[in-house]
């Protein structure tokens, strides 16, 4: 029996996003909904009720919801190819402390960035650049967080990568000064095909925020 | 290399009691190294150097933090009595509940810090809104979280059973009654009486005592 597997998603969001790199990086073969989630889809809300929110998977009319919730969903299976998370238990449990990090960090003050001015703003700024740099503490010298192969942390965090522009214009600061490092591991991510064919061009992303910012009146 | 485990934890903290609660389910023997907050110590300190949080695992030495990293390592590592369904689809149902719990806890930390009036009404709707969910989306109409026999959600929510209990006789508001809520009623008494948490609780006074110092303290702080 063929497996029937959409996903309703948001192009800009890098949530989103990762649930396309996870399935990308198994072959898994799809169907992408895009949703307005200023005119939510019956779809949407028969299949997230409590949340309302994309990405949702819907898996033989069954949903998943929660981007980290779904990725080790498509881990466990689809597990004969490409695996996201270590076997190890002390690995795996690094891997989601990581991922769980880059989850509740990251989003917040990156969306000061260019949502706020002045006072707020910097300091949004000072501490997404704190976050980047634990980050790339972590990282170290290793290719990926997962050490040699590309993994669940990877996913979890590359997808915020094509909203380091927005972050960089509005912000006006440079992620390579500050996190070389971390720049060159997403160079290194985007080289893969699931990552370059899964995440929309920076330019397209900072159009986006300039028609966000309009529409909801911020200055 | 030593195999051991050892659990760092605070004994009011309903977080470092689940990582108990599922040890103990499992028969794992641990050390518990009691953490004071006002003074962290060093073990604290170089084994949970991002959040300098309780609980921290410590298995053979090497340390694993956040609660819910920690729950997942404890099944994933001892294997008998499960805490986690075996097919894939209710696994992501039963995180997907865990991270409800964990993302509505400013919900009832809201509750718990308001002063009666307009701000404390709309704490307790808010506040019966996510109870209302749990019960009618989340338990249904199991006897536990996990169906027959707790399992890592029942042990995530579990602070509903004790310690919001001292939230609600802090605030004089009762949200978790037989007539508005009974099924999560019913599972506050059944969670209650299951052997490895009845037996694994803080005082209720004592615990009473912390949580309204507590209360004091963020009110004034206001």
């Amino acid at each position: 029996m063929a497996d029937e597997v959409i996903l309703l998603d948001l192009w800009s969001s890098m949530f989103g996003m990762r649930v396309r790199v996870a399935l990308a990086e198994k072959g898994i073969e799809y169907e992408y909904k895009e949703q307005d989630l200023r005119n939510k889809s019956p779809l949407l809300l028969e299949m997230n009720p409590i949340h309302k929110k994309i990405p949702v998977l819907i898996h033989n009319g069954k949903p998943i919801c929660e981007s980290l919730i779904i990725v080790q969903y498509i881990d466990e299976v689809w597990h004969h190819k490409a695996p996201l998370l270590p076997s190890d238990p002390y690995q795996r449990a690094q891997a989601r402390f990581w991922a769980d990090y880059v989850d509740k960090k990251v989003y917040a003050p990156g969306r000061k960035i260019w949502a706020t001015k002045g006072d707020e703003q910097e300091e949004a700024k000072k501490e997404f650049i704190e976050i980047l740099k634990v980050l790339e503490g972590e990282l170290g010298e290793k290719p990926y967080f997962g050490g040699e192969s590309f993994g669940f942390v990877d996913i979890s965090f590359v997808t915020f990568s094509c909203w380091f522009h927005v972050y960089e214009t509005f912000g006006n600061f440079s992620i390579e000064k500050e996190c070389p490092k971390l720049m060159a591991w997403v160079k290194r991510c985007q080289e893969r095909e699931s990552v370059f064919k899964s995440l929309p061009d920076e330019k397209k992303v900072l159009e986006f925020v300039y028609f966000l910012k309009k529409i909801f009146g911020i200055e | 290399m030593e195999e051991g485990v050892k659990v760092v934890g605070f004994w009011p903290s309903p977080y470092s009691q689940k990582v108990i609660w599922a040890l103990k389910q499992k028969g794992v023997a641990y050390d518990y190294i009691e953490e004071d907050l006002s003074n962290k110590s060093q073990l604290l300190m170089k084994s949970n150097p991002v959040y300098k949080k309780i609980p921290v695992l410590l298995h053979g030495g090497k340390p694993i933090a956040e609660s819910s990293v920690i729950l997942e390592y404890i099944e994933e590592t001892w294997p008998q009595n499960p805490l986690l369904p075996k097919e894939a689809y209710e696994r992501a149902s039963a995180r997907f509940w865990i991270q409800f719990g964990a993302e509505k806890g400013p919900t009832f930390g809201s509750l718990f810090t308001s002063t009666a009036g307009e701000e404390q009404d709309k704490a307790a709707k808010d506040a019966l809104e996510v109870l209302k969910i749990l019960e009618e989306q989340g338990l249904g109409n199991n006897k536990f979280f996990g169906g027959d026999s707790i399992n890592l959600v029942d042990l995530a929510l579990g602070w509903l059973a004790h310690w919001f209990q001292c939230i609600e006789e802090l605030v004089e508001i009762k949200l978790i009654e037989p007539t508005t809520l009974p099924r999560l009623h019913a599972w506050v008494e059944n969670f209650n009486q299951v052997p490895v948490i009845h037996e694994n609780l803080p005082d209720k006074k004592r615990l009473l005592a912390h949580m309204k110092s507590i209360r004091e303290m963020s009110i004034s702080a206001k």
